[in-house]
């Protein structure tokens, strides 16, 4: 179980982008993390993979833990080495590589040869388009097969957790469909996630359980078919509003999602 | 045509050695962000050792035992001063590596002293002759093991873990550290290589025709330098093709110096920065690169 408590992280010292945030991703759930732009969703997965260094960010209290053992001050791969691996934001695939050279990067940690054939079947057998482009460089996919592809380079590392940052961004409905049913699907085999998202509609459909982070605090936590149902949540982040207006109200704050329609 | 012949063979081999040394800087560049002004001395280190240690040992294990020492020292660097100073600026590490560059040669050249230390290769001073063409043996053998260490490089950043390591963090140095890459171990590896075939380099540079081991021959790394460049710093393809390029518009300088006296003469010496400064005007990332220097 990966557990975060009471997490508060800075940027350069003077940014507040995490205060005292408290979750938890229990073993085979798929927990959402719901919230508008600069709530601290890629923050707080930054802290979990370890990198917020690199940013310039520093988890100032609190801590995250994975089965007991701290993730604080571990380097990132040792972070992928204990099972959870990261699928970051706008993918970040390696475009000047090949789709099978991108899977290759993804694996690196694994030693076992076996292994690493296994999750390849696997990454294939989820996204039969990857295995078509094989030797095609990464770049020329399109949005969602690059996604597709971001999440088959994390799962060749054979993670317990998975953490996704937003993998709807950016691709039409159709392809938000498709991403949805393969989180249930790795899901399913076996592999806890962390879905961090804007998209509340599908993020609610798949998770087990789900909390909004609202500049840098959790303001509402639970069930996610209970959440879904939740005046606050239908009003701000799933567009069902009874009153338009105070929707609106609220949208000008910039407390909701840019995208809380889509 | 003879003359043009023998010249373009000789720029060849002097060429594919640059190109070793060019190598060297490229991935040491793709893999730490260091522009490693060190090659000189590191050049030197290897040529040195390797002719000590062939005075009392068969030379090939002379030989083996120098590039091993020598990538150990580009090993040592990277994980005592580079790998702890990571995230700092491009620049300072540069200097960084100008500092070790004069610590090291200090120390060489008082060692060597005013001896003339030779590199007892066992082929010495014999010439090749295709024709009326002529290659010192030193310089053929430079071209057949520079090719060879060049493809297995070349097949090694395409095909292996290393390589796509490699490439991967030098895409992305973030996403690659969240897929497991270590970027410690990709940087130690990039010095071990990149030192290796300077040592390479600096065994063949300092056999016939040129008279011995002696510190002037660390100013060589430094025509690879604009080799490195013209073809683009981040470019191991480019690394090649201009360490080529040096090689033969060195060589054909030297060897028609006649005909081109009105731009002085010794115009060999200046002509990998006239062609670094030409390709750079026309192209400022060089031929391959993806990145002006000015921008790291
Ligand atoms: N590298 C950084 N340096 C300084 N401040 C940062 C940095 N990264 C993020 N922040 C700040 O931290 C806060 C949280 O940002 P974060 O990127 O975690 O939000 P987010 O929920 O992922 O937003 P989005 O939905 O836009 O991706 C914001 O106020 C942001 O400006
Ligand atoms: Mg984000």
């Amino acid at each position: 179980m990966l557990e975060v408590e009471d997490l508060r992280v800075t940027y350069g010292g003077a940014v507040e982008a995490l205060r005292g945030v408290t979750l938890a991703v229990p073993d085979g759930k798929v927990v959402a993390v719901l919230g508008s732009n600069g709530a601290g969703k890629t923050t707080l997965l930054r802290a979990v993979s370890s990198v917020l260094r690199l940013h310039r960010g520093r988890v100032e209290s609190g801590s995250v833990t994975f089965d007991g053992k701290s993730l604080l001050g571990k380097d990132p791969s040792q972070v992928v080495d204990l099972g959870l691996v990261q699928v970051p934001e706008g993918r970040r695939i390696f475009s000047r590589l090949t789709v099978e050279e991108n899977l290759r990067a993804g694996g690196m940690g694994a030693r076992d040869k076996s292994a690493k054939k296994a999750a390849q079947q696997r990454v294939y057998d989820l996204f039969p388009v990857l295995a078509e482009r094989r030797t095609g460089r990464a770049g020329l996919l399109s949005g969602g097969e690059q996604q597709m592809l971001a999440i088959g380079r994390a799962l060749m590392a054979a993670p317990k957790v998975l953490l996704l940052d937003e993998p709807s961004l950016g691709l039409a409905p159709r392809i938000i469909g498709q991403i949805g049913e393969i989180i249930h699907e790795i899901n399913r085999q076996g592999t806890s996630v962390l879905l961090v998202e804007q998209n509340a509609t599908m993020a609610l459909e798949v998770a087990d359980l789900a909390y909004v982070l609202d500049v840098g605090e959790v303001s509402l936590q639970g069930d996610a078919k209970e959440l879904a149902a939740t005046d606050e949540v239908q009003k701000l982040y799933l567009g069902h509003g009874s009153d338009a207006d105070e929707v609106h109200a609220v949208v000008s704050t910039g407390k909701t999602l840019s995208r809380w329609t889509a | 045509m003879t003359l043009f012949l023998s010249l373009l063979l000789n720029g060849l081999s002097l060429g594919a050695l640059y190109a070793l040394i060019a190598l060297g800087f490229s991935v040491i560049f793709k893999a730490s962000e260091v522009v490693s002004f060190m090659h000189g001395s590191l050049l030197l280190f290897g040529a040195y050792t390797t002719a000590r240690l062939a005075a009392d040992l068969p030379f090939g294990v002379a030989v083996l035992l120098g590039i091993g020492l020598t990538a150990g020292v580009g090993l040592l660097v990277e994980r005592l001063l580079i790998n702890r100073l990571r995230g700092s600026s491009v620049i300072s590490l540069a200097i960084l590596t100008i500092g070790v560059d004069i610590i090291l040669v200090t120390e060489l050249t008082r060692r060597i002293g005013s001896d003339i230390l030779n590199m007892p290769a066992p082929w010495g001073g014999d010439v090749i002759r295709i024709g009326d063409v002529g290659i010192t043996t030193n310089r053929a053998y430079a071209m057949l093991v520079a090719a060879v260490l060049i493809a297995l490089f070349f097949a090694a950043f395409r095909f292996s873990d290393w390589g796509v390591a490699m490439r991967a963090n030098a895409e992305d140095g973030e996403t690659a550290a969240l897929m497991g890459i270590k970027p410690g171990r990709v940087s130690a590896l990039a010095w071990v290589v990149g030192a290796g075939l300077a040592a390479v380099a600096g065994l063949f540079l300092v056999g016939s025709p040129t008279p011995g081991v002696a510190p002037g021959i660390q100013a060589v790394a430094l025509r690879a330098f604009p080799a490195a460049i013209l073809g683009g710093l981040d470019s191991t393809g480019g690394a090649l093709v201009g360490g080529l390029i040096i090689g033969l518009a060195e060589s054909f300088a030297s060897g028609y110096q006649d005909q081109i006296l009105f731009l002085g003469r010794g115009f060999g010496d200046v002509v990998p920065y006239v062609v670094m400064i030409l390709v750079l005007l026309v192209r400022p990332s060089g031929l391959f690169g993806t990145r002006e220097l000015t921008r790291v």
